[in-house]
């Protein structure tokens, strides 16, 4: 391999290197801390600029372009504007539990990243159940959010929570069910050997990534919707709905703590885009066996950024769910659908074994029917039950 | 040393969690205090080399437990009770009682237990793919007995909890 490739983990060696073998897997974890907290930090700092200028363009404005040339410096600015900021606890907050909740939120998210393969020996820790460790350590934020929004002794707050915890423990589900497909058929629940299970390429030279094949496909796109209401999200950002409850478990926050909510929020989102990517697009690997030649992080990054932009476009395109109809996409429309591609996975697999000339595209055209006819049909079904006027049962 | 250390750390915030629900007046506060004890129980897992079973320990108990126990306090009654207040129950003897057994039975068949014997450094290390195949071979009707009686629960649960609006209603708007 060339050694753009391993530069990093080189360096890494190198700089354990230099202090006595005893102590030497303890600075190798420091270092990987370290890398892993300022890059995505800068990330985060990147991002803000990013989507808000992508924002303005696809809104046909400018966005910020201020501070520093054309507005570059603005993450910069609103940190300052954040850390001299006053932090005001409301008079009647229940004061331990208010500064403990962004804390809570933040740390757990910060431990999902240490099972991510950024590159090609770029694993913080091979856990044997790496997904397992992701999905357990997000789950955390559900409570987190709780605490802000009870311990501010704020309607809104209160209400925000609520609809934010709905929203996660709705959307956990599909999310879960539709890495289920690509865990099966790896065999592993370990990041990196699903990264290495996509990591051949066919007679043509394409890569075998997941999302080349019909379940992965939909996988993938279940999977980035189920993501965005996770991380709170437009069009799923109900939890916030600022024309409807301030800010909801966000309205008594202010200063750091809010900053930190925010980066809480930006990493989970890049967190699971860094899972989806690991999962469907192949990891580090290169799409085509002739451009092997990229260093594997730098492909990590590409697929990153891409899936960041399509956020962000997301975000600027679709307009804001009723809290009726996110959970009736949920559960009547994510849910079957994970369910029915799961199926389509092990049709995939077993058809696998066929040989002859036409087994391809028959096996093609058999799995992509079998999940788009179910598509289309429980599509129906939740449009003509999302255009019906709300019941209301409980609020009388 | 390092192990030791770091079994110490996760055995305080066990104690302090468990104590902490015990002994706070504030429900909300009681059950996030439950919560830290349930993650500790998971770091001790970890600890043990019991991967599946500390991730599948945050996952359901941190993740969704702590959830249902806020959830409940909430939708059911006042989280604050009167300051000043005393509240003693008039049953407390009872309680103790019942605690005393308990923790008499559990000690009992804890000291007895032929696992305390320590064995001669064995790595204790339990698999997932181990335990996934163990669940879907010898105790796959254990498995399948769980999940109908869980589904059978949530179906219940649904149907008590959905009031169909009255036919006769006028609309609301």
């Amino acid at each position: 391999m060339n050694g753009l490739d391993q530069v990093f983990v080189r360096l890494c060696h190198w700089f354990a290197g230099l202090f006595p073998a005893s102590v030497q897997p303890l600075i190798a974890c420091i270092v990987a801390i370290t890398a892993i907290m300022v890059v995505f930090a800068s990330c985060f700092a990147l991002t803000t600029i990013v989507e808000r200028k992508v924002l303005g363009r696809m809104q046909n404005r400018f966005g910020p372009n201020r501070v520093g040339p054309w507005g570059l410096l603005q993450p910069l600015a609103d940190g300052l504007k954040m850390l001299t900021k006053e932090d005001i606890v409301p008079y009647s907050a229940d004061k331990t539990v208010h500064f403990l909740a962004p804390l809570a939120l933040t740390v757990p998210i910060w431990l999902a990243f240490a099972v991510l393969p950024f590159g090609r020996n770029m694993t913080a820790v091979n856990f044997n159940s790496g997904v397992l460790f992701f999905f357990a350590v997000g789950s955390a934020s559900e409570l987190a959010v709780f605490m802000a929004g009870w311990s501010s002794q704020n309607k809104y707050s209160l209400i925000g929570a609520m609809r934010a915890i709905a929203q996660m423990i709705s959307y956990e589900v599909p999310l879960v069910l539709s890495t289920v497909p690509v865990l099966m058929l790896a065999g592993s629940l370990s990041l990196n050997d699903i990264v290495a299970a996509q990591g051949t390429y066919t007679i043509g030279g394409l890569a075998r990534w997941n999302v080349f094949t019909p379940w992965g496909l939909a996988g993938l796109l279940l999977f980035l919707i189920a993501a965005t209401a996770e991380s709170n999200r437009s069009p799923f950002d109900l939890p916030e709905g600022e024309s409807e409850i301030i800010a909801g478990f966000l309205t008594e926050y202010s200063g750091f703590k809010y900053a930190l909510f925010f980066l809480g929020e930006y990493l989970g989102l890049f967190a699971i885009t860094g899972l989806a990517v690991t999962l469907f697009l192949g990891g580090w690997h290169a799409p085509f066996q002739w451009l092997e030649w990229v260093p594997s992080w730098l492909w990590f990054a590409a697929k990153f950024g891409a899936l960041i932009f399509l956020f962000i476009w997301v975000r600027a395109t679709l307009p804001r769910l009723r809290l009726d109809q996110l959970l009736n996409f949920s559960w009547r429309f994510m849910v079957p659908l994970c369910l029915i591609n799961l199926l389509v996975a092990v049709a995939w697999y077993w058809s696998g074994a066929w040989k002859s000339v036409v087994a391809m595209p028959v096996r093609w055209l058999l799995c992509a029917a079998l999940i788009a006819l179910p598509y289309h049909w429980l599509g129906r079904a939740l449009r003509s039950a999302s255009q019906s006027p709300r019941k209301y049962i409980y609020a009388e | 040393m390092l192990n030791e250390i770091a079994f110490l750390l996760c055995a305080s915030i066990i104690l302090a969690g468990a104590v902490g629900a015990m002994m706070l007046r504030n429900l909300v506060h009681c059950a996030l205090c439950a919560a830290g004890a349930f993650a500790g129980l998971a770091a001790i897992y970890l600890q043990l080399n019991a991967e599946f079973a500390g991730f599948a320990q945050l996952l359901v108990y941190v993740g969704a437990v702590a959830i249902l126990i806020v959830f409940t306090i909430l939708l059911t009654r006042s989280t604050e009770l009167q300051p000043g207040a005393v509240h003693h129950s008039s049953s407390w003897w009872m309680g103790l009682l019942v605690g005393g057994l308990v923790l008499a039975c559990l000690v009992g068949s804890i000291m007895s237990s032929p696992s305390l014997v320590r064995l001669p450094s064995q790595p204790a290390s339990a698999p997932v793919k181990g335990i996934g195949e163990q669940l879907m071979s010898q105790y796959i009707m254990p498995l399948e007995t769980i999940g109908l009686l869980l589904t059978s629960a949530l179906l219940g649960a649904v149907v008590i909890a959905v009031r169909e609006p009255e036919k006769s209603d006028p609309p609301a708007r």
